[in-house]
């Protein structure tokens, strides 16, 4: 990985973060998820840009980086690297699973040459398994960004990628 | 010739008959001919039903929907509505608990579900959940009203006690009792918070509430507030919903417009106000001390406990952690009163339940029925049957710690305390149906694949546990495993449910008791001859002969 400079729009993203979410401990974890909105993953210099704005002994707030990181790895919907344009997110629970979920796994590898966290070389895609999104009755589902599909067949996967750039 | 679109079927066994039957018979004659449908509805009448508490029957086809008992003069307005208008109508519905346990006659017939009874999902899908006046209009603050005119917080807690409600989370503790300790507990900030961090497999019954009808939750909040001495709420939800987080985010805007949030609620002395908080991604947040860890923006890691919530929770402060499903129930309870709770469901678990049912049945989706239906009710009448060729093999029921159980135990009334009597857990009412081509093998796999990564990592029993189980049925799927191996996963269990710090760990273990229990013979078949015999499993064959 190329080594970033803290360039102007991290800061500002955090600024932006911050103003909206406040600046007591609980505010963390949405902050970090309104940064991993906008970068689809939380950038280390991000990390530091958030510390460097929160941690105040004055206000009794005492935050580390690595508490920021701790944050990151621990929740499944922050990322600690960078991920593909598109995220493609396929439940992996039991409900999905008894209904064909399987062969539509099996069906987004095969598509896309990739493993379960894994990214294309053009960065377009980055496919995970996530688990149960409460869309149970229309099992298999998935998951491409903001977008749901639900009692998808093998045969419709080549069909719902096309609709992504 | 015209074709006929509805039957109408008007019980004329000999009650019946003393009770108005051919009254009934004759007025619905005389209304069909008042509205000009007299050629497209037939009437006809039948004796075969066994419902003697609900005569005389009057039952729709195509929809099957069973209204009871009927007066003669009920009539003209059932024919008006819902054969003229196609609406049915609720106030005439053959109360749902007197069906129960007696469906029989009712099988194979598709259509409208006749037996709901909705108190939940009263609202949810009939009104428009961005609009607080349809809410208000729908009996909406109304108890909040009540409770702050005329309840004192010790009478609230009383009437929610004396209705028996239970957490529908899947604790099933009593909603009364937690409230009572919270208000009792030292100190003068206390909490409300609402567990919406809806992440059980299978479970997505919070998410329609969450979406469809959002003030009932600050609704219920404000009274839990009130009850329990508190004047701020958290909604926590799960990172995932969206849509329920912009509902609820409106939902709050517009109560704060109206008055029903913020300084001086209803004129009086009682302040309260909500914030939300979503999550971002956890299955363990769920389990209350992780989510307020996760509040209080730290990894959602379950606290040891006690201290308890009630006395020690948010920010150390006594707090009250109810789920959505439970507040939900609370207007309705304070509206209705304890006694009116009390006669829906069993008398040891008052009220109904939401379950969501899912699998290899014709309908999947969410019902809300009393607390005491059976399971094989719920998929013969509101799951319609098993798919086409399917038998069923098994039922988890409560999601991912859930129990399996077979076939066999499906005419066990799902409710907390039968439920508890036969070793099964009702959990978060997730109903997941599996047919002859579910391999018990490869569904402990997926539920302990599930485990191993949503542990979190905080203590051994768990962390470990989890894995090396999920190990052991690997190897089994691969027709690797060994039979010794199946006593390990027991002593396993023995171990996880007795150390681990949490529920996650504690209950992690039930889908292995669960297949050792009732299915040992096909798990030593995948051991034994290294075959599996639904043939799901991939079996590693090869690998395994050399």
């Amino acid at each position: 990985m190329t080594v970033q400079t803290i360039d102007h729009d991290v800061v500002s993203v955090v600024q932006a973060a911050i103003e909206k979410h406040g600046k007591n401990r609980d505010a963390m974890i949405p902050v970090l998820s309104e940064i991993n909105r906008v970068f689809g993953y939380v950038p280390r210099e991000a990390i530091q840009e958030v510390r460097k704005q929160l941690h105040d002994p004055a206000r009794q707030v005492h935050i580390a980086e690595s508490q920021l990181y701790s944050l990151t790895s621990f929740y499944d919907m922050l990322s600690t690297k960078p991920r593909g344009r598109h995220v493609i997110k396929f439940c992996e629970n039991a409900p999905c699973h008894v209904v064909g979920g399987k062969a539509i796994w099996d069906g987004l590898r095969e598509k896309l040459s990739l493993e379960n966290g894994e990214t294309t070389p053009d960065n377009k895609w980055t496919l995970v398994t996530t688990s149960c999104l409460g869309l149970c009755s229309v099992g298999p589902v998935l998951l491409i960004d903001d977008d749901m599909y639900g009692n998808v067949t093998p045969e419709q996967i080549s069909e719902i990628l096309e609709h992504y750039e | 010739m015209i074709k006929k679109r509805a039957m109408v079927l008007v019980s004329n066994d000999p009650e019946s008959i003393r009770l108005g039957a051919n009254e009934i018979v004759q007025h619905l004659n005389e209304a069909l001919v008042t509205y000009g449908i007299q050629d497209e509805v037939d009437v006809s009448t039948v004796s075969d039903v066994n419902h003697s508490n609900i005569l005389p029957l009057v039952v729709v086809y195509p929809e099957a929907v069973v209204y009871g008992p009927v007066k003669a003069s009920d009539v003209r307005y059932l024919v008006e509505e819902h054969l003229y208008k196609g609406r049915v109508v609720d106030d005439l519905l053959a109360p749902p608990k007197m069906l129960t346990g007696q469906i029989g006659w009712l099988r194979g017939h598709k259509g409208y579900n006749p037996a709901e009874h909705r108190i939940v999902l009263e609202r949810a899908g009939r009104i428009d959940p961005e609009n607080i006046e349809e809410y208000i209009t729908a009996n909406g603050y109304e108890a909040l009203g009540k409770v702050l005119s005329e309840m004192t917080p010790e009478s609230v807690i009383e009437v929610v006690e004396k209705s028996g409600l239970q957490g529908r989370g899947g604790a099933g503790f009593p909603t009364g009792r937690k409230w009572k300790f919270v208000r009792a507990a030292q100190g003068s900030k206390k909490y409300i918070v609402c567990n919406a961090d809806e992440s059980e497999p299978g479970t997505f019954k919070d998410r329609i509430v969450l979406e469809g009808d959002p003030h009932v939750i600050i609704e219920s909040m404000a009274i839990a507030a009130y009850a329990i001495g508190a004047d701020e709420g958290y909604i926590y939800i799960r990172g995932e919903y969206g849509l329920a987080y912009r509902r609820l985010e409106k939902a709050i805007l517009q109560a704060r417009e109206f008055g029903f949030l913020g300084k001086n609620i209803f004129g009086t002395e009682f302040n309260f106000d909500i914030h939300i908080h979503a999550g971002a991604g956890a299955y363990v947040c769920g389990e209350e001390t992780a989510l307020l860890e996760s509040l209080e923006g730290k990894r959602g890691e379950p606290r040891s406990r006690p201290p308890y919530p009630v006395t020690k929770g948010l920010w150390n402060k006594p707090t009250s952690v109810n789920n959505v499903e439970t507040l939900a129930n609370i207007p309705a309870i304070v509206r209705n009163g304890a006694e009116w709770y009390r006669s829906i469901g069993t008398p040891s678990s008052p009220g109904t339940k939401v379950y969501t049912i899912m699998g290899n049945v014709n309908f999947s989706g969410v019902i809300e029925v009393p607390m005491g239906v059976t399971l094989r009710e719920v998929i013969n009448i509101y799951a319609k049957g098993m798919k086409p060729g399917s038998t069923l093999k098994l039922a988890q029921t409560g999601g991912s710690s859930g129990s399996i159980i077979p076939a066999v135990l499906q005419d066990t009334p799902m409710d907390f305390e039968s439920f508890r009597k036969a070793g099964v857990s009702l959990g978060s009412g997730a109903l997941l149906i599996c047919d002859q081509n579910t391999c018990i093998v490869d569904l402990v796999k997926v539920l302990l694949q599930f485990f191993r990564f949503e542990s979190c990592g905080k203590c051994t029993p768990c962390r470990v546990g989890t894995q090396r189980s999920y190990e052991i049925v690997d190897r089994i799927s691969k027709g690797q495993g060994k039979l010794e191996e199946l006593d390990t996963l027991l002593e396993l269990a023995a171990e996880m449910e007795r150390a681990s710090n949490c529920g996650l760990g504690q209950t992690a273990t039930v889908p292995i008791r669960d297949m050792l229990k009732h299915f040992r013979t096909e798990v030593e078949a995948h051991i034994r001859s290294g075959s599996c015999p639904t043939g799901i499993c991939e079996m590693a064959q090869e690998v395994e002969k050399v």
